[in-house]
C-alpha cells in the first residue's frame, strides 16, 4: 500500500466521524471517541505495511509527482506511528474527561456539542503524519496549518469556561504571528535557493552549487523559520503562550499539545535541519550555534521557571518547555545519531507525559483542582496510582532505569560528542532543577496527609492506559532496541 | 546468570509485594535466598560461566545489561550487600499498615546496591545506584523521625546533584573511550589504545571526584549524611550507610583510577586535604554529638576518610599492592559494623524511648546482651584487633607507606596518613564515651526496666557480629577473594 493512503484514510475517518456524529443521540457522544481511537489503531497497523516509492519502483503510483512533496522512510514511519498512538491515547483520555467537557459546553447531563471534540484530533493527527513526511516547505506548511487550525478550536472548546477561551485567544494570536514568521522565512529561503524542496537544497549543497549561495539572506530565512517552528515546539523565544494555554485548555488538549503537537514540530524541524546541518552545508556552523543557544536558553528558562509553580498543569507546561530544550540540544549535535536520540527522547516523552496527564485529568475531575496540593495524600488513598505517578514523574526527572533517563542520556551523549559545552552545562543545571520540582509532587503525594480528600477512582480506560504507560516507561528504561529499531 | 538472579530477586520480590504477597515474609525469603546466592557467587566469582551475564539492549551507543565480576572487588561488595540486606529486613519493623511501602523500599534499595556492584557496563553501573534514590527519599520523608522531611529533601538534592555531576563525568569518559563496557575501557587504557590528554583527564577526574565524593559524603559535601541517617528508619540507615554509600568509593576504584590515572594524580593533594577533613574535622564534630543516631551518622562520614586514604595511596603509587585489599576490607568491615550499630541504636530507642545520650545510662543491667553486642560493634568501629575493621585500617596505613623508601622526606600521602592515625584516637573517644553514657553508671528511669534483645532481634545482630568476627580473625576470607 502506498504510504500516502495513511493520511488519506485518517482524513476520511475524521470526515466520516464528523458526519456520523450528527446522528448520535445527544446523551452519549463518547462512542465517537472510541471508534476514532479504534480507527487510528487500524491505521497504525497499516502504517507498518505501507511502502514508499523506493520499495516498488515499477508501480504506477511510484512515479507520481506527489513524491516530490512527500517522502516515506524510517523516520516518517516512526513519527506517523507516534502521531497515531498519541492521538488515540488523547481520544481515550477525552472519553474519561467528558463530564467536565459537557459541563462547559452544554447543560449538565447532556453531551450535546461534544462529538466534534473526538473528530477534530483525527484531523490534527493527519496533519502531524504529513509533517513527518514533509519534503517540501510548501506542503510542510499546509500540514502544519492543518494541525494549528484544529488546535485553535480544540483549545477554546470549553466555551463556557473563561480560562479555556482566554487560552484560545492567546493561542490564536500567537499562532497566527508565528505562522507569519514561518511563511516569511520560507519565502526568504525560496528567494535564496530557488526551491522549496528540501531534497533539492541538500543536493545543491552536496554537488557544490550551494557554494555561490548568499548565506546572509539564507540565514535570515532560517532564523525566521526557526521562530515559526519554535512556536510549535515551545522553544524560547516563542514559549510565552505555553503556560497560559496549557493551563486554560481542556486537559486532554493540553496533553495533545504538549506531546503530539510538539513531536510533530520536532519531526518537521528534523526534516528542515537535515540539509542545513549536513557536512556540505555552508551554514552548518551558524545553524548549530543558533540551535545550541536556543537549546541552552530554553533549558534554563523552562527549568528555572518551573521551580516556583504550584499549579501542576502549569508546572507541566514549564516542564514541556524544559524538555523542548533537551530535544533542541540533541538536534544541535546534528547527524544520524542526533535524530535517533531526539526520536527516542520524544517516544519516552510521550509515554511519561501522557501517563501523567491521564492521572491529572482524573484528579482534576474528582478533586476539582489541579494544583500540586490536590495530589496530597494520594499515597495513602491510592497507593498503586501514586506509585505509577511516582514512576512517571521520576522518568520525567530523568531518574535512571526509567525511559526518561535513557532519553536524556542519549541527548547528553550526542551533545558531548559534538562538543556543545555551554548547552551541556545548561542541561546539567536543568536536570538538577528538574529533580527538585518533580519531586515536589512526589513529596505531596506521599508525605502530606489527604485531609478530607477522598480517594481517586480511575475509570477503566484510564486505569489500563496508566498501567500500560507506566510499564512501558520501566521496560524501555532497560531495553531500548524496540523503539530504536523502528527508526531504521 | 547467577548475578542476574541476585540483582533481580529483590526486584521480583518487590513486584510480588506490590501485587499483594505478604510483605515481610516475601522480603525475608528474598533476602535469605539472596544471602545464599551471594555466598555462592562470592566463592565462585572467577567462574565466569556461572556469574557473568550480558545482553545487548542498545546498538549505538552499545549498551549491555551486563553483570559479572571482573575481579573480586565487586564480589566482596555484593556479599556485603546481601548480608546487610538480610539483617536490615530482619531488624526492621514496619509501622501498622505501611508494610508494602516499608519492605518494598528496602528491597529496591538493596536491588540498586547489588546491581551497581555487579554491573560491568558503565550505564547500568550508574543507573542501578540511582534506583535507590526514590525509595530512600520516600522512606525518610514518610516513616522517619525528627526533622525527617528536611533531612529527606537534603539527601535527595545532594545525591541528585552529585549523581548528575557524576553522570557528566561518565558520559564524557565513555564518549572518549567509545564504549560503555568497563572491562574493555580498562583494557584500552592499559594497552595504550585509549590515550586521554592530561587536561581532559583532569577535567573528568574533577567531575568524578565531586560526583562520587558527594555520594560518599566526602568533606565538605558530607552535611546530608548525618541528619539523613539520624532521621531514617533503621533499615534504610543500615543499607544506606552500610552498603549504598560504598558505591562512590567503588566507583573511584573501578572507574576513576583505572581510566584517568593522571587526572587523579593531579588532584591528589586536594583529595588528601579533604579526606583529612573527613577524619579530623568530622571526627571532632562527632565527639560533640549528644544523640546516638547523629553520632553514628557522623562517625560513618568520618570513617569514609580512611577508605579515601587507601584510594589516595593507590593514586600516588600505582603499583601499590595493599591499597585495594585495604579499601575493600575496610568497606566491608565498616558496612557491617555501622549497620550493626544503626540496628542496635534503633533497638535502644525502641526499648528505652530515648536516643539522647543525656537521658540514658546503666542500660547494661537491664539489657546485658544488647550491651554486649553494642560493645562489640563499637570496638569494631574503633578498630580493635580481632574484629574486621582492624585489618582494614592497618592495611590502609601500611598501604600509605608502600613505595616509601624510608630515607626520603615524607610524601604528602605519608604525612596525611600520620595525621589520619589520630582519627583512631578520636573514634575511641566518642565510641567509648557513648558506650559509658548509655550502658554504664547508675540506671535512670528510662533504662531501669528496659527490655533486652528478643530472639528476633538477636538473629540479625548475630549475623552481622559473626561477619565482623570471622573477617577479623581471618581476613584471608576476603583477601583470598581479591587474588
Amino acid at each position: 500500500m502506498p504510504a500516502y493512503y495513511l493520511e488519506a484514510l485518517t482524513v476520511t475517518l475524521g470526515i466520516v466521524l464528523l458526519m456520523a456524529e450528527a446522528f448520535v443521540p445527544a446523551k452519549s457522544k463518547s462512542w465517537v471517541g472510541l471508534i476514532a481511537a479504534a480507527g487510528l489503531g487500524v491505521i497504525l497497523i497499516l502504517n507498518f505495511t505501507a511502502l514508499g516509492p523506493e520499495a516498488k519502483p515499477d508501480a504506477a503510483w511510484a512515479k507520481w509527482q506527489l513524491w516530490n512533496l512527500y517522502q516515506f522512510d524510517g523516520m516518517a514511519r516512526f513519527f506517523k506511528a507516534f502521531a497515531l498512538i498519541c492521538t488515540a491515547l488523547v481520544l481515550l483520555m477525552a472519553i474519561d474527561f467528558r463530564k467536565v467537557l459537557a459541563r462547559y459546553t452544554d447543560h449538565p447531563g447532556s453531551e450535546n456539542g461534544t462529538g466534534e471534540f473526538y473528530a477534530l484530533p483525527v484531523f490534527a493527527c493527519a496533519g502531524m503524519m504529513w509533517m513527518a513526511s514533509a519534503r517540501d516547505l510548501a506542503s510542510a506548511f499546509v500540514a502544519l496549518e492543518l494541525v494549528t487550525v484544529t488546535f485553535y478550536i480544540l483549545v477554546a472548546y470549553m466555551r463556557r469556561n473563561v480560562g479555556s477561551l482566554e487560552a484560545g485567544v492567546k493561542y490564536l494570536i500567537l499562532g497566527a504571528l508565528s505562522t507569519g514568521f514561518l511563511v516569511y522565512g520560507i519565502a526568504w529561503i525560496y528567494g535564496t535557493t530557488g526551491t522549496m524542496d528540501l531534497g533539492v537544497i541538500r543536493a545543491m549543497f552536496e554537488d557544490g552549487r550551494g557554494a555561490n549561495l548568499q548565506t546572509t539572506p539564507l540565514l535570515f530565512g532560517i532564523a525566521l523559520v526557526m521562530i515559526g517552528l519554535g512556536f510549535k515546539v515551545g522553544a524560547v523565544p516563542m514559549q510565552m503562550w505555553i503556560p497560559d494555554v496549557y493551563q486554560g485548555a481542556p486537559t486532554p488538549v493540553t496533553a495533545f499539545l504538549s506531546v503530539g503537537s510538539k513531536a510533530a514540530g520536532f519531526a518537521l524541524l528534523i526534516r528542515f535541519l537535515e540539509p542545513l546541518l549536513a557536512e556540505a552545508s555552508p551554514v552548518r556552523v551558524q545553524v548549530m550555534t543558533l540551535l545550541g543557544i536556543l537549546a541552552a536558553v530554553t533549558l534554563l528558562f523552562g527549568n528555572l521557571a518551573a521551580i516556583p509553580q504550584s499549579n501542576f498543569k502549569r508546572l507541566l507546561a514549564y516542564s514541556s518547555i524544559a524538555h523542548a530544550g533537551f530535544l533542541l540540544l540533541g538536534l544541535a549535535a546534528g547527524g544520524v545519531e542526533s535524530v535517533r536520540a531526539v526520536s527516542f527522547y520524544l517516544a519516552t516523552y510521550l509515554l511519561m507525559t501522557l501517563g501523567v496527564f491521564f492521572i491529572l485529568a482524573q484528579v482534576r475531575i474528582q478533586r476539582d483542582g489541579e494544583s500540586v496540593t490536590d495530589f496530597n495524600g494520594l499515597g495513602k488513598t491510592n497507593p498503586r496510582l501514586a506509585l505509577a505517578m511516582t514512576v512517571l514523574l521520576a522518568s520525567l526527572a530523568g531518574v535512571p532505569l526509567t525511559a526518561g533517563f535513557v532519553g536524556k542520556f542519549l541527548v547528553f551523549s550526542v551533545a558531548v560528542k559534538a562538543g556543545l559545552w555551554f548547552g551541556i552545562i545548561a542541561a546539567f543545571i536543568s536536570a538538577a532543577a528538574g529533580f527538585y520540582y518533580y519531586f515536589k509532587v512526589i513529596r505531596s503525594m506521599w508525605w502530606s496527609l489527604p485531609g478530607d480528600a477522598s480517594s481517586v477512582v480511575l475509570p477503566t480506560i484510564s486505569r489500563v492506559c496508566v498501567g500500560v504507560l507506566t510499564g512501558a516507561v520501566l521496560l524501555f528504561g532497560f531495553w531500548q532496541d524496540p523503539i530504536l529499531s523502528l527508526l531504521k | 546468570m547467577l548475578t542476574l538472579l541476585i540483582v533481580f530477586l529483590p526486584i521480583l520480590a518487590f513486584a510480588g509485594v506490590l501485587l499483594g504477597a505478604p510483605a515481610r515474609q516475601t522480603a525475608v525469603a528474598a533476602a535469605g535466598a539472596n544471602l545464599i546466592l551471594g555466598l555462592i557467587a562470592a566463592a565462585q566469582w572467577q567462574n565466569a560461566d556461572l556469574t557473568s551475564f550480558s545482553v545487548q539492549v542498545m546498538q549505538t551507543p552499545k549498551l549491555h545489561l551486563a553483570f559479572g565480576f571482573p575481579d573480586g572487588m565487586g564480589a566482596v561488595l555484593v556479599l556485603l550487600s546481601v548480608i546487610v540486606t538480610l539483617a536490615a529486613v530482619l531488624s526492621g519493623k514496619a509501622p501498622e499498615g505501611r508494610e508494602t511501602l516499608y519492605y518494598g523500599s528496602i528491597l529496591l534499595i538493596s536491588a540498586g546496591a547489588i546491581g551497581a556492584f555487579a554491573a560491568t557496563d558503565l550505564f547500568f553501573f550508574y543507573a542501578f545506584h540511582e534506583l535507590a534514590l526514590i525509595p530512600t527519599f520516600l522512606m525518610i520523608g514518610m516513616l522517619g523521625r525528627g526533622d525527617r522531611r528536611e533531612a529527606a529533601w537534603k539527601i535527595t538534592i545532594y545525591l541528585g546533584f552529585g549523581s548528575i555531576i557524576l553522570l557528566a563525568g561518565l558520559v564524557w569518559l565513555a564518549n572518549l573511550a567509545g564504549t560503555y563496557d568497563m572491562a574493555e575501557m580498562a583494557r584500552a587504557v592499559k594497552v595504550g589504545a585509549l590515550q586521554i590528554d592530561p587536561v581532559t583527564q583532569k577535567g573528568i577526574a574533577a567531575l568524578l571526584i565531586i560526583g562520587f565524593g558527594t555520594l560518599v559524603s566526602l568533606f565538605p559535601l558530607h552535611s546530608w549524611a548525618a541528619p539523613a541517617y539520624a532521621s531514617a528508619p533503621a533499615p534504610v540507615a543500615m543499607l544506606h550507610a552500610g552498603v549504598l554509600k560504598k558505591f562512590g568509593l567503588y566507583g573511584l576504584l573501578r572507574v576513576a583510577i583505572p581510566m584517568v590515572p593522571e587526572g587523579m594524580q593531579a588532584w591528589l593533594t586536594p583529595l588528601l586535604v579533604l579526606l583529612l577533613g573527613n577524619i579530623l574535622w568530622v571526627g571532632l564534630v562527632t565527639i560533640s554529638q549528644k544523640r546516638l543516631d547523629l553520632m553514628l551518622g557522623h562517625s560513618s562520614v568520618m570513617h569514609m576518610g580512611y577508605i579515601f586514604l587507601a584510594i589516595a595511596a593507590l593514586v600516588a603509587f600505582p603499583q601499590n599492592t595493599l591499597a585495594i585489599p585495604a579499601a575493600v576490607i575496610l568497606m566491608f568491615a565498616h558496612g557491617v559494623s555501622i549497620a550493626l550499630l544503626f540496628g542496635l541504636a534503633d533497638r535502644i530507642e525502641r526499648n528505652t524511648g530515648s536516643i539522647d545520650l543525656d537521658d540514658l545510662g546503666g542500660l547494661a543491667k537491664a539489657a546485658p546482651s544488647l550491651a554486649f553486642i553494642f560493645g562489640l560493634a563499637a570496638m569494631a568501629s574503633i578498630g580493635l584487633p580481632g574484629l574486621a575493621n582492624f585489618s582494614g585500617e592497618v592495611l590502609v596505613f601500611l598501604s600509605a607507606f608502600q613505595g616509601y623508601n624510608g630515607t626520603a622526606p615524607l610524601g604528602p600521602v605519608q604525612i596525611a596518613c600520620i595525621l589520619a592515625i589520630w582519627g583512631v584516637v578520636i573514634s575511641a573517644v566518642y565510641m567509648l564515651r557513648a558506650y559509658r553514657r548509655i550502658f554504664q553508671g547508675p540506671a535512670v528511669k528510662s533504662t531501669e526496666s528496659a527490655a533486652d534483645l528478643t530472639l528476633a532481634d538477636r538473629i540479625p545482630a548475630a549475623l552481622l557480629a559473626i561477619a565482623l568476627l570471622a573477617v577479623g580473625v581471618n581476613p584471608n576470607l576476603l583477601l583470598n577473594l581479591l587474588k
